[in-house]
């Protein structure tokens, strides 16, 4: 659903989420955040739970739902594991109700500043890089449909 | 602790631990403590200085020069062969220098496979058996249109025994099986089944990696026609391994790659080969891994396999007891004769959380599937939380260990 009140940028958001984590000394209170976040989202529909769309990762299991509607993409996601869950629910903070270019442009330095960074490397297998290569994808996807129809 | 404890002590756990130069830093600004034996072990200063002293004394290329280093290198290189051999109470001639386990493996199961699998014979694998011991079969049989069949597992992580007994048939042309489940940390009654496999005519690999640096080979004594493992889990380098076979295999198998150093004899009309262990290691081999795996070797003879053993088989049993203290934890894998690794599960925590977890607090643990996905598959579950042992590893650290599952478990609650 399209949010209709004026909705911040990418950056701005990002900065917010670094600011809330500078609020933690060490690194327990930081999890402890994470997991919340991970717990308090609401996620994907049962009825997408499905192997169509899975990312497998070697650790654990996401699963990504795209939605497009008036030029926005809004995401649903889960994870088998808590703090993979609470990894998605940051980055869909950041990139959920973007338009296509927005999605694409996005660096997503902020993961360094708040030091969570190993969640996102292609080594810890945890399904998360593929679902950020997954949401690009369907960036560039929608993008192309839609200067084909224009 | 009391001086009577002290004397029953086998190993002097606080001696081997100044030996491992990586046991004094800190992770997550903890002391390390390294649980992750079954995945690799970490290195004693011995084999530290070994791979020093090759590349700083020793370095040329073997089996070809006639000038001293060369020569040097060869007999080093050599002496190491037979010091693996005494080690597994094998022949030289038995001993194939591999990059490890799992090339091991793909040696068999390509030479075997050209050599005696026909189309509708089987090959039988068991349920516990990690990939690398599992996908060459696959690549086999279907190359040699052959049907590979599987040993299940019990709920307690046993091998089915009365299973395997129907599964042989005059078309099992070989079975190929752990020693130690890498998950589970079951340890299979190997003589048992060797003996009733070459009852049914049929060939058998075992996979040693997991075994190798915990529990004394015989592979004369256990009859087995295949020996794998690695040299990076028993303390030496990565990239080495060894394949003992039987001389009669080896004879009989066709070279498993071409190249240097593999050949009697070269003409565009026809080659003739080496004999083993020749035969079977084409190219410049990994001289210093081959080197140092033997003064690995050495360092674990002067421990004493058998005090190794002794004293994980301590930690484990009070690694396991510890864990059931905590309320929610399931161990995976009770078998009667349990080795090195104990596998677990906090409630209905993810694997994986539990692992991020006791990462920080410097602890580490593999979290996963294990390369064991069947298995994980027939126990219903996405993974689990392995600890596993090596020699250095302390009762001390078996506590932080417990500390950090119910430090993972409240947070994670």
């Amino acid at each position: 659903m399209l949010n209709m009140t004026e909705t911040k940028s990418i950056a701005e958001v990002e900065e917010q989420i670094v600011e809330e984590f500078e609020l933690f000394d060490d690194w327990m209170d930081k999890y402890e955040h994470l997991i919340e976040m991970g717990k308090s989202l609401p996620f994907i529909e049962q009825k997408f739970k499905t192997d169509e769309f899975i990312v497998k990762g070697c650790q654990s299991l996401v699963w990504l739902h795209p939605d497009f509607e008036n030029g926005i993409l809004h995401f649903t996601a889960d994870s088998d594991a808590i703090i993979t869950k609470g990894m998605i629910a940051i980055l869909l903070r950041v990139l959920n109700d973007r338009t296509p270019d927005e999605i694409i442009n996005a660096k997503l330095e902020f993961i360094d500043k708040i030091n969570l960074k190993e969640h996102l490397t292609p080594t810890r297998a945890n399904g998360l890089v593929s679902m950020l290569n997954k949401i690009k994808a369907y960036a560039e996807q929608v993008k192309l449909t839609r200067s084909h129809k224009s | 602790m009391n001086e009577v404890l002290q004397e029953k002590k086998i190993i002097d756990v606080e001696q081997i631990r100044s030996q491992f130069p990586i046991l004094n830093r800190k992770v997550n600004g903890q002391p390390l403590v390294y649980l992750d034996n079954a995945a690799t072990t970490q290195k004693p200063q011995a084999v530290l200085d070994a791979i020093q002293k090759y590349y700083s004394e020793i370095n040329a290329n073997i089996h070809r020069g006639v000038h001293t280093l060369s020569q040097e290198a060869t007999d080093a290189y050599e002496y190491s062969r037979k010091t693996i051999a005494d080690f597994i109470n094998a022949k030289s001639s038995e001993i194939i220098f591999t990059r490890g386990t799992t090339e091991s493996i793909n040696l068999v199961a390509s030479c075997f496979g050209k050599k005696f699998v026909n189309a509708g014979d089987e090959i039988l694998v068991t349920e516990m058996e990690h990939h690398s011991n599992i996908v060459p079969w696959q690549l086999m049989c279907e190359e040699r249109k052959a049907v590979l069949k599987v040993i299940p597992v019990t709920d307690s992580g046993e091998l089915m025994l009365d299973e395997l007994t129907k599964l042989l048939s005059s078309k099992t042309k070989l079975l190929a099986l752990t020693h130690v489940s890498n998950t589970l940390g079951t340890v299979n009654d190997v003589k048992e089944i060797i003996s009733l496999a070459h009852k049914n005519g049929t060939a058998i690999l075992i996979d040693g990696a997991q075994a190798i640096a915990h529990t004394q080979v015989d592979v004369q004594e256990l009859d087995c026609d295949f020996y794998c493992f690695s040299g990076h889990k028993m303390y030496g380098p990565t990239g080495i391994g060894i394949l003992f076979g039987k001389e009669k295999f080896l004879n009989e198998f066709p070279p498993y790659q071409g190249g240097g150093g593999m050949i009697k004899e070269v003409s565009f009309a026809k080659t003739t080969y080496a004999d083993s262990p020749m035969k079977f290691e084409a190219g410049t081999p990994n001289i210093e891994g081959g080197i140092v795996l033997g003064e690995a070797v050495k360092w674990m003879k002067n421990v004493g396999v058998k005090n190794i053993a002794e004293h994980e088989h301590e930690l484990l049993h009070y690694a396991i007891a510890q864990l059931k203290t905590i309320d929610g934890v399931r161990i995976i894998g009770e078998a009667k004769n349990h080795a090195s690794a104990v596998s677990f599960l906090v409630g209905t925590n993810h694997p994986y959380d539990t692992g991020v977890i006791l990462d920080k607090l410097g602890i580490a643990v593999r979290t996963g599937h294990h390369c064991n996905q069947p298995l994980m598959k027939r126990f219903n579950i996405p993974g689990t939380v392995r600890a596993s042992f090596a020699v250095y590893n302390a009762n001390e650290e078996v506590d932080k260990l417990i500390e950090g599952v119910k430090r993972a478990k409240k947070m994670l609650s």
